[in-house]
């Protein structure tokens, strides 16, 4: 049963990892700014996501104040962005 | 109730697998910020409801609701506000043709 649960663990290290790269990628080649923000949103989840999985692995709880802290960046970073795609588009 | 637990952090893992392969592939803003956050706050969902079944103290599970109810809470506002700013800026919605 314990087998059961590090075979998951170990799925859900793999498929994050997976999932970081296509992100990644995407943040390489994005054509525009906002597809490089919608990359770095994703990415910004992916570690959350990480985080949570090594929680669980290793049960150490103050992990998760991190997990809180990186959620609210990523949405400060996101909202910065729009405000400075308007404000260009304003200016120009 | 390992049996739960493991099958949350595969299902969370596969929502946020297909929301990352949606924006590698999708071909364009609007539809990648459909895959990100709609695939993206499920799956983190699953990940953290795995955390606060395998580990049920108060601490725990007042942290997880927390990061839950933030996340659901901001991550569609975040790509309106974005959708809206490329909106205005004139970005093409894609048409198959």
């Amino acid at each position: 049963m314990s087998s059961w649960l590090s075979i998951s663990i170990t799925f859900a290290y793999a498929g994050l990892l997976l999932s970081f790269i296509m992100a990644f990628l995407r943040l390489i080649l994005g054509p525009t700014l906002a597809d490089r923000v919608v990359a770095l949103d994703l990415i910004s989840f992916i570690t959350i996501g990480f985080i949570t999985v090594y929680t669980l692995d290793s049960g150490e709880e103050a992990l998760l104040d991190i997990a809180i802290t990186l959620g609210l960046v990523a949405f400060l970073g996101t909202i910065a962005f729009a405000r400075l795609i308007v404000k260009r588009m304003e200016k120009s | 109730m390992d049996i739960l637990i493991g099958l949350l952090l595969c299902l969370g893992t596969l929502l946020i697998l297909s929301a990352s392969l949606g924006v590698l592939r999708m071909p364009d803003l609007y539809t990648r910020m459909h895959a990100a956050t709609k695939a993206g706050t499920v799956g983190l969902s699953g990940l953290l409801l795995a955390v606060a079944i395998s580990i049920p103290e108060i601490s725990v599970v007042s942290r997880v609701v927390g990061t839950m109810v933030f996340i659901l809470l901001t991550a569609p506002v975040a790509s309106h506000l974005l959708g809206k700013a490329m909106r205005q800026v004139g970005y093409r919605i894609w048409r198959n043709d």
